[in-house]
């Protein structure tokens, strides 16, 4: 039971550990590259704008896409390790 | 055959369609209504979701917003997106775990109390009711242009058709008609941008014609859009903004806000297992992404081709004589959204940014101020129009927004009447209600919520996208911190999480009304709708963001201060957070 209790801890622990990783990328996509460091990355070119845009209207989009399957992955492979997973 | 007949082919084809699938699945048992016995699989699911997702607000609605907003409008694309990431992460699985039926059911569990069980439900509806708001004005434009009627007709045989067709069916019905619906309006939406994209750039893929070269100039796309649009006197299209705080917050209003929409979370009680609800939210985001990334291209040449419409000889030159309009201006002048207005007298259409710091320049031109006002709302639709595409191409991109505002006003009311009926009735005022009793109560529910929407609809507070924007701030402000913490904390307790709650919606339903007007009712503003006005510059569209965050703050301060939680509930926390021995989801 002492060990159940320790190894449902560390599984949660690993979860949280995963989410704040995925969402300090998401933040930087989005809010960083997209929107407050635009100005910083003004110099590199894309198709007649800038990397911010492009961030802004496309590349935040797919690495959102990128984080979500990364995230599923990941932790459906965590639930099997844990032993925690639906039979 | 006349357009109006092609677009009747169109849209008549696709309803029947979703009609004889509805028909074909209805629902038979109040779980099957409500859920679809829980066996749906992941990419159907996801299907289902972008379908029931992505609305008039996504599909007519956003792009002519971007279009005329550019960079600063990219806050629609990253926000209604970037949701998604939250959902998978910090709700769905969990509540998927957990089991129940709708949002409220998880927040009065969780927090052992009907009280808060019903602040939820008045979150829901209110958040819900004005969501539905935005899709009927996005619904009222399409059938106005397509059947050639007024604006206020267009939206009342809109109401008549979304109320017949949800009532019908119920989840079970909207599943499988959804995955249909998505199939329609995303060929609807990308095969005009694939024509557009090849007129333009010569490059198949819209999202890729976006940041190519301009065909007939020889410079880049985005950069010819930003001279010919300097020349007007408006804002380039790629211009960084200034109030980044507000662009921020707007951003996180929409991606919070999509995360605590009940239709679209209850969406996550339909996959089998917790596992499968992390992927749904995966293949969910794919095929919203397919619109997302096409939309911005969309936009930007819609935007240059309108300009080459009027101004034909480029924008330095006269731009072209009212007499000679193409006919998709007249066709839109019909329902109002359109109108010219020859102010200089040259019986010529100047379009462009009446600003004082174009004003040495229109004296110049000999302009007396723009003539031409283009509702945003109707880009999207018009934009094949625009562009000279084929009759069937316009009749498919009609079906296709109808496709996009009825199944979001559908999962809407689905998600305002089991509110009603199952939580409000079922869960408060009458636990011994009949199965039949609780449908026939779904079903009124539904009804008025349609009236209220359609009545509001009529002046409604800003284009499709902003309306729903609203609807997201308010659900971002009230229902995403309720639920999360619920998940992630044990510590919270019911006075938190209802005095949370209710700060959160007051204060972001406060902050809208004063500058929308009191329960959107036209004309009962508080101050005017301008950025000068704005506190901190914070726009009402923008802050559910800060609702949320009073909401957090409220909850911790309150639960730190009172008792904790009794243990079967801090048990019951737990239990969500471990996939196993998950079932299907279950009635009380």
């Amino acid at each position: 039971m002492a060990d159940d209790k320790h190894n449902a801890q560390a599984y949660w622990q690993a979860n949280l550990r995963l989410i704040i990783i995925s969402l300090v990328i998401w933040t930087v996509v989005s809010y960083g590259f997209g929107i407050l460091l635009r100005p910083m990355l003004a110099g590199i070119e894309v198709g007649g704008t800038d990397l911010g845009f492009w961030f802004a209207q496309q590349g935040s989009i797919l690495t959102y896409i990128v984080l979500i399957f990364f995230y599923a992955w990941r932790m459906n492979k965590l639930d099997k390790e844990y032993g925690v997973d639906e039979e | 055959m006349s357009q109006f007949a092609i677009n009747m082919i169109f849209v008549v084809g696709s309803f029947a369609l979703y009609i004889a699938i509805a028909i074909w699945a209805r629902a038979g048992s109040t779980k099957e209504f409500y859920v679809a016995g829980g066996g749906v699989h992941p990419v159907m699911n996801g299907m289902a979701t972008a379908a029931d997702w992505m609305s008039a607000a996504s599909f007519i609605s956003m792009a002519g917003l971007i279009s005329v907003g550019g960079y600063a409008n990219s806050t629609y694309l990253m926000g209604w997106t970037g949701g998604y990431v939250l959902l998978a992460m910090l709700l769905a699985p969990y509540l998927r775990k957990f089991g129940k039926f709708t949002v409220p059911d998880f927040i009065g569990d969780r927090f052992y109390s009907s009280g808060a069980r019903l602040v939820a439900v008045a979150c829901l509806i209110i958040a819900s009711v004005t969501y539905v708001i935005g899709q009927m004005t996005g619904a009222g434009v399409a059938f106005s242009r397509f059947l050639e009627v007024s604006s206020d007709m267009g939206l009342i045989i809109a109401a008549v058709v979304v109320f017949m067709y949800a009532v019908l069916g119920g989840m079970k019905g909207i599943t499988y008609t959804q995955v249909a619906q998505y199939v329609v309006l995303i060929v609807a939406y990308t095969i005009p941008a694939v024509f557009i994209s090849l007129q333009l750039t010569d490059t198949l893929l819209p999202p890729i014609g976006l940041f190519s070269e301009h065909t007939q100039s020889g410079v880049p796309l985005l950069q010819k859009l930003d001279e010919v649009v300097r020349e007007l006197g408006f804002v380039d299209y790629t211009a960084d903004v200034d109030n980044k705080l507000n662009m921020v917050l707007f951003t996180l209003s929409l991606m919070i806000g999509t995360a605590g929409l009940p239709h679209v979370i209850i969406r996550f009680f339909t996959v089998p297992k917790v596992a499968d609800a992390r992927w749904s939210a995966g293949w969910a985001l794919v095929f919203i992404a397919i619109l997302y990334l096409t939309a911005p291209a969309v936009a930007s040449m819609a935007r240059l081709n309108l300009m080459t419409t009027i101004y034909p000889a480029g924008p330095t030159a006269d731009a072209i004589q009212y007499a000679e309009r193409p006919d998709w201006i007249k066709n839109w002048e019909k329902t109002g959204l359109i109108k010219f207005e020859d102010l200089n007298g040259d019986g010529r259409v100047q379009l462009y940014n009446h600003t004082p710091q174009f004003a040495e320049k229109a004296a110049e031109r000999g302009w007396k101020g723009n003539e031409l006002t283009v509702n945003n709302d109707i880009l999207v639709l018009a934009n094949p129009e625009i562009a000279n595409l084929p009759g069937w191409v316009v009749g498919l991109i009609a079906a296709g927004g109808l496709a996009a505002a009825l199944s979001t006003a559908a999962g809407l009311l689905l998600a305002i009447s089991s509110a009603v009926s199952h939580d409000l009735i079922k869960g408060s005022i009458n636990p011994n209600i009949s199965e039949k009793g609780e449908l026939r109560a779904a079903r009124i529910s539904m009804g008025v919520a349609i009236v209220v929407a359609t009545y509001l609809g009529m002046n409604p507070p800003g284009f499709a996208a902003q309306t729903v924007a609203l609807a997201f701030g308010i659900a971002a402000a009230s229902i995403f911190p309720a639920l999360m913490m619920g998940i992630f904390s044990k510590r919270i307790n019911s006075k938190g999480a209802i005095c949370g709650m209710l700060a959160g919606l007051i204060s972001t339903c406060t902050y809208i009304f004063l500058y929308q007007g009191w329960f959107f009712i036209p004309g009962t503003a508080s101050f005017e709708n301008i950025p000068a006005n704005w506190f901190f510059g914070i726009s009402p569209l923008s802050f559910g963001a800060v609702g949320a965050l009073i909401n957090f703050t409220v909850a911790f301060v309150v639960s730190a201060v009172t008792e904790k939680p009794p243990v079967h509930i801090q048990d019951l926390v737990e239990s969500v957070r471990f996939p196993r021995g998950a079932g299907t989801a279950v009635d009380h």
